[in-house]
């Protein structure tokens, strides 16, 4: 499946220009509010008709405005799971689930019969069929709304930030069943949000926006990676790791690209495949090999790039392996340690914000 | 005082409630139409029309009822029309207090269920084009389910409105016993009589029994309505 998307609209103030085309199983819409993400997606929807551009799925036109193409919304066969649940009030769980259904029956579309009881069960909401979406938690009905999506047949799902509404342990609750819906129907999935965690567990590719314009697009690791770690918290490396084995103190060894690394129980197996988030505000820059320090993981590095000093912080590119690193550290510290590209260094990496991203992993890593 | 209804009166009691019943019936597909292009498109003149919808509010009601009279009358254009091709006349009939009713109710009918559309959220029916369903689909399977409960209100108003119309109706089909001859006239034509204000209390009791249980039919109606389609509150 291959999506390419050139449009640009106009809409108030507001100038949307953007380009880009993926062929990822999870495309992430990255950048921060007001970046045109929700407008681009409804643009995929259908719902909003951009001035000019170009999209089309699988080589197939969805909107060109030079051909005068413009599939109306419903007969584009894109799902779309808006950031809250929209459940129709007046019907059932079941009915609301059934709602894309029966319209692909009314235009002479039939599903597989036992679809309806796999994405049931996909999604764990079997115990919810006969409830009114009022009824429902946040989480639930979200759930509800994936389904419904599924349910419709959709050859693209679009997911405008799903778990935006949710607090913390509800997304958590959420985000294995999105990979699995990644992983097991094969819909490709057009992925908003804002968050970088949710990005670098999902996302094959990464689109980056801010002010209605592209502003990187490629693998996860590369866009993540060339964040400004100055400007974001959640700036850093996306390592590719697989699962070396348990320690008897709990901890578990990870083979990284960046090096071994030893981190909290992740619940995977031996030779399983994940990926790690270190972000740059979580790792420190020493200059000789640490003595008596509690942190479990140093690794041997270079100092490549020097960012530009913001205020006094200093984004320190490192590679370390095969990996780069980010680092954020102080003006002075860049100073006292004389830091310069090419200079040998030993990164500190703490375990602990190791594994907050990292378990469970997404299932189609897992070989 | 007993309520021993007179044949003339029984007659009025069914007639009004029929005239009521067909008045609303009949307008409910032009209200819900008309409604749905007052609360969703915009074009030129949309004020004209919306004050047009809304005249009868404003009009004296004989003033009403001669304008039906000029169009609807039996050698008036569209009435002449109607009665040679479809057999369908109103002066002096039922059907003729029907219309007036109708027309009189039809305001209130067309605002309750246009403010029920306002209040339709719009991203239920984008969610719904999404799923794979044309406009008209969309239409009937979301957005009319979910103004349900503005319909019931504005029919039971318009209902009501009907039943106690009077000025148009007189001035439109006049006031024949057994034919056009309602409760408000009936009643009106008792209290012009010598003796008849034994009558007409009973039509008027009548009147407010009928009233009063249309209106709690409806809100018992609109709350299990409401219900059904998730809704917490109006």
């Amino acid at each position: 499946m291959r999506l390419e998307v050139e449009v640009r609209h106009l809409q108030g103030g507001f100038r949307l220009d953007a380009a880009f085309a993926s062929d990822a199983a999870v495309t992430a819409l990255f950048g921060p509010s007001g970046s045109g993400k929700t407008t681009l997606v409804n643009i995929l929807a259908g719902l909003i008709r951009p001035s000019e551009g170009r999209i089309t799925l699988d080589g197939l036109a969805l909107f060109d405005a030079a051909r005068r193409i413009d599939v109306p919304v419903h007969k584009r066969g894109v799902g779309y799971v808006f950031q809250e649940a929209r459940l129709f009030p007046h019907l059932s769980v079941r009915s609301n689930l059934g709602y894309g259904r029966r319209m692909a029956a009314l235009a002479g579309r039939r599903g597989a019969a036992d679809e309806f009881d796999r994405v049931v069960a996909l999604l764990g909401i079997s115990a919810l069929l006969d409830r009114k979406p009022a009824g429902l938690s946040g989480g639930e009905a979200q759930r509800v709304a994936i389904g419904r999506a599924l349910l419709a047949r959709p050859r693209l799902l679009l997911m405008d930030e799903p778990l935006a509404a949710l607090d913390t342990a509800r997304k958590a609750e959420i985000l294995p069943y999105l990979e699995q819906v990644a992983a097991e129907t094969r819909v490709p999935i057009v992925y908003v949000s804002h968050s970088v965690p949710e990005v670098v567990r999902l996302a094959g590719t990464v689109v980056a926006m801010d002010h209605g314009r592209v502003v990187a697009c490629g693998p996860a690791d590369k866009v993540i990676g060339g964040l400004d770690a100055t400007a974001s918290d959640d700036a850093g490396a996306v390592l590719d790791a697989v699962v070396a084995g348990e320690e008897a103190d709990g901890l578990t060894r990870l083979d990284t690209n960046a090096g071994p690394l030893l981190v909290p129980a992740v619940g995977r197996p031996t030779g399983a495949r994940l990926r790690l988030l270190v972000r740059a505000r979580d790792v420190l820059v020493a200059s000789e090999h640490p003595q008596g320090l509690s942190a479990l993981n140093v690794l041997p590095a270079t100092v490549t790039v020097i960012g530009a000093p913001h205020g006094a912080a200093v984004e320190v590119t490192l590679a370390a392996g095969s990996a780069t690193l980010h680092a954020r550290l102080t003006r002075r510290a860049v100073e006292t340690l004389a830091l310069a590209a090419g200079r040998p260094c030993f990164a500190i990496v703490k375990a602990s914000t190791l594994a907050d991203e990292s378990a469970p992993p997404p299932p189609w890593l897992t070989p | 005082m007993t309520l021993d209804l007179t044949p003339e009166e029984t007659t009025a009691i069914w007639l009004t409630l029929r005239v009521a019943l067909v008045a609303v019936a009949a307008s409910l597909p032009v209200a819900i139409l008309v409604a749905w292009v007052l609360a969703r498109c915009r074009f030129p003149g949309i004020v004209l029309f919306d004050a047009i919808v809304h005249l009868p509010l404003t009009l004296p009601p004989v003033v009403t009822g001669f304008l039906l009279l000029l169009v609807f009358g039996r050698r008036a254009p569209v009435g002449a029309f109607l009665a040679e091709h479809f057999g369908l006349v109103f002066s002096f009939r039922w059907t003729g207090a029907a219309l007036a009713a109708a027309v009189m109710g039809f305001p209130l009918f067309v605002r309750a269920i246009r403010l029920s559309i306002e209040a339709v959220d719009r991203r239920l029916e984008d969610a719904a084009s999404t799923l794979g369903a044309p406009r008209a689909l969309v239409a009937l399977t979301v957005t009319l389910p979910l103004i349900l409960p503005g319909i019931l209100a504005g029919g039971v108003l318009a209902f009501a409105r009907a039943m106690g119309e009077f000025g148009a109706t007189v001035t439109f089909v006049s006031n024949i016993p057994g034919e056009t001859q309602t409760i408000a006239s009936a009643i009106y034509t008792y209290t012009q009589v010598p003796g008849g204000d034994g009558p007409a209390l009973r039509l008027t009791l009548i009147s407010v029994v009928l009233s009063l249980g249309a209106l709690v039919l409806s809100e018992l109606l609109a709350r299990r309505t409401r219900r059904a389609i998730g809704q917490t509150r109006p």
